[in-house]
């Protein structure tokens, strides 16, 4: 019989998961089953109050438009990031490509952020652009509002989409669109028919690796949104660092980690069979990054947030 | 009915500085199964694709069914495509695979399934309509994707090497198979092989390429009994050249000093001049090999000694060294008139005799 080390390979993955994943995990839930300190902090001792207080009006209005700048920055995203991906697939010299796509990762996410600020600012780069040539001498405010923001998070979580559309649509066999315009098909609809549903995959997980993240946005609404843009991951922050409901907080994060796991699961059940092969990401995975994606968040709102 | 269907002019395509197609010009009658020929890399599939609009020439045009189609993108093209690597649609059944030009046309879904069916069963499919392409044999993807190019009834039917993933066997029963098709659907064939057996026993005509060049269009008999060229003689089966100088010539009977066989005559409209350098060919089995010297007058003998002798059942191949040194190849079928002739065998002295009319001129450099 042969050896089977399987168990013990996957022992170090088992501990870290364990220890900074699963743990920090289970502070949170235990956290916000909690009395909530007079200063921040919990006291041990059991309560439902964190529930209780999240049937709030103006929590249920910012987790409504968190859910529809998600929604929309993620389309945005995809769409953009699949011509892009495409482009990429089929280009002469893909490594060139998918380095330009990678770039960015190699500067800080808050220092982006900034760039952005320095674009589009009152004084920015795009203003003076205008004002040189000829536009509204005081320039336009371009931050502080919605739109601002769902730019900004389409930028930053692109090459998120790009990635998976790009693996998936490199091992898209080109020929199915030649013969679909043999067969009467016009571009579009070769795009639409044939190619689509053959990078199913690719489109979900660039689906998941974009919503999820954004659905937990902290730092892009904060710097680059006004007062009406703030999202759920600001609420969090504020319950942490300002009000100091640790447990509301808490409760808040579990609730949305708990109703994005079951979406996720729902999702990649629905999933038909030979999909899952092309897409070469296992739905395991993408539930796992959404909690690790959760979690990061909260323990950067204790740190002060880097996001 | 008759009339050119597919005319190609002048049509030449480069890939950057390598030029894939050269002045390529070619007729194709209505109904025809016409065959592109030619060894791998010389163009076949780039000409297929410029007739079906996935590659537009540098310069000439395409005219389908007398309209000039030059430049149409292919799904505005009267023509459709079996793709060499069958190109289903991996993620529709067998049934929506042939239904998607119908699906794209917005046919009603009565007259959808209709059709479907009665194409299915053209290449004896109906059972696995529900099939997806997976779960289908290497014969019967073939099968899914000629059905599918059929469905909207083009008027040309173009055909990338489409047996060439298939085994030996199974590639025979599909060539009779895709012969009857043209024969029952009565539409045009451009059938692109490498395999010469493939284009000579199905085609009506042949067209043999090389280097991005047509060299010759004809019959299978044309091509094979009266090669244009060295190469297409080569090419096409087996065969024996002869090369030399003219040394006589009176009216179309040529006589040639051939290197390594002597004096040959040659009967070939083909008009040689005294002096010219030429080359001849003889197909191996038009070649007559016997151990005793051969009886007849106005024919070639030539003496050799058997080299290697190939039995390989219905025929043996002979190859014979000539007294000058030259190797000829030579067919001898085991018909039942051949049975009383005394065997020859490895190291016989034997004569080789053949008619100077079935010789061909296929070169001629003028001395
Ligand atoms: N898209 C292309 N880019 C560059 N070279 C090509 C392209 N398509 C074909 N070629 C070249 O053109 C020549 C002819 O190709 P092809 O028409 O496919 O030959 P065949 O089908 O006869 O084997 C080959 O040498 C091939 O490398
Ligand atoms: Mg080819």
């Amino acid at each position: 019989m042969k050896k089977n080390y399987g168990t013990a390979y996957a022992a170090p993955q088992a501990l870290w998961l364990t220890v900074f994943f699963a743990a920090p995990l289970l502070i949170i839930i235990a956290y916000s089953f909690l009395k909530k300190g007079l200063y921040g902090g919990v006291e041990l001792e059991f309560s439902l109050r964190a529930y209780t207080d999240m049937a709030n009006p103006t929590l249920l209005r910012v987790a409504l438009k968190t859910l529809w700048v998600s929604l929309a920055a993620t389309v945005a995203t995809i769409l953009i990031a699949l011509p892009c991906g495409y482009s990429v697939a089929r280009s002469q010299n893909q490594a060139i490509r998918l380095f330009l796509v990678i770039v960015p990762f190699w500067t800080n996410f808050l220092v982006r952020i900034y760039a952005w600020i320095a674009i589009l600012g009152n004084e920015g780069f795009l203003n003076q652009a205008l004002r040189f040539l000829g536009f509204r001498p005081e320039g336009y405010q371009f931050l502080y509002n919605q739109g601002a923001v769902i730019l900004v998070l389409v930028y930053m979580y692109l090459p998120y989409a790009i990635l998976p559309l790009f693996s998936t649509i490199d091992k898209f066999d080109f020929t199915l669109l030649e013969a679909a315009r043999d067969l009467g098909a016009s571009r579009m609809q070769s795009y639409i028919k044939v190619m689509l549903p053959n990078i199913r995959g690719g489109v979900v997980t660039a689906v998941l690796f974009t919503f999820i993240p954004i659905f937990g946005a902290y730092a892009v609404p904060l710097l680059i949104g006004g007062k009406d843009s703030y999202m759920l991951g600001n609420v969090i922050a504020d319950q942490v660092t300002k009000t100091r409901n640790w447990p509301l907080a808490a409760a808040i994060s579990m609730t949305v980690t708990l109703i994005t796991a079951i979406a996720v699961f729902l999702f990649a059940l629905k999933k038909p069979k030979e999909h899952l092969e092309v897409a070469d990401v296992d739905p395991a995975s993408i539930g796992h990054d959404l909690l690790v994606s959760k979690v990061r968040v909260k323990t950067m709102h204790k740190k002060g947030g880097e996001r | 009915m008759k009339g050119s269907d597919v005319a190609v002019s002048s049509v030449s395509k480069s890939f950057g500085a390598f030029a894939a197609l050269k002045d390529v010009s070619l007729e194709i009658q209505k109904g025809e199964f016409f065959s592109l020929l030619g060894p791998s890399g010389c163009g076949k599939t780039t000409l297929l694709r410029v007739i079906a609009g996935f590659e537009d020439p540098d310069a000439g045009s395409v005219k389908i069914d007398g309209a000039e189609v030059t430049g149409l993108s292919p799904d505005k093209r009267h023509c459709n495509t079996v793709f060499q690597s069958y190109a289903l649609f991996p993620h529709l059944t067998v049934f929506e695979n042939v239904a998607f030009p119908l699906r794209i046309k917005k046919t009603p879904a009565r007259l959808v399934k209709e059709l479907v069916f009665k194409h299915l069963s053209l290449v004896q499919l109906e059972a696995h309509a529900n099939k997806k392409p997976s779960q289908l044999s290497g014969g019967q993807k073939q099968r899914v994707a000629i059905a599918r190019a059929l469905i909207n009834e083009p008027s040309v039917l173009l055909l990338d090497e489409p047996l060439s993933a298939l085994d030996a066997k199974l590639r025979q029963h599909m060539l009779m198979e895709l012969d009857a098709i043209h024969d029952k659907v009565g539409i045009t064939f451009i059938y692109v092989t490498h395999d010469q057996q493939e284009a000579l026993s199905v085609s009506d005509r042949i067209a043999v390429m090389n280097a991005g060049l047509v060299l010759q269009v004809g019959s299978p008999q044309q091509i094979y009994e009266n090669p244009a060229s060295e190469f297409v003689a080569r090419f096409i089966g087996e065969t024996n050249i002869f090369q030399g100088p003219v040394l006589s010539r009176h009216g179309t009977l040529t006589t040639l000093e051939a290197e390594g066989c002597g004096t040959i005559l040659v009967d070939d409209e083909t008009i040689a001049n005294v002096g010219d350098r030429i080359t001849a060919t003889i197909r191996p089995e038009k070649i007559r090999i016997s151990n005793e010297i051969p009886a007849a007058d106005n024919i070639n003998i030539v003496r050799g000694i058997v080299e290697e002798p190939v039995y390989s059942g219905f025929q043996t191949k002979y190859i014979v060294r000539t007294e000058g040194g030259a190797r000829l190849t030579i067919f001898r079928q085991h018909a039942a008139w051949s049975e009383g002739i005394p065997d020859i065998e490895w190291k016989d002295k034997v004569y080789l005799s053949f008619s100077a009319r079935d010789l061909v001129i296929v070169e001629r450099d003028k001395g």
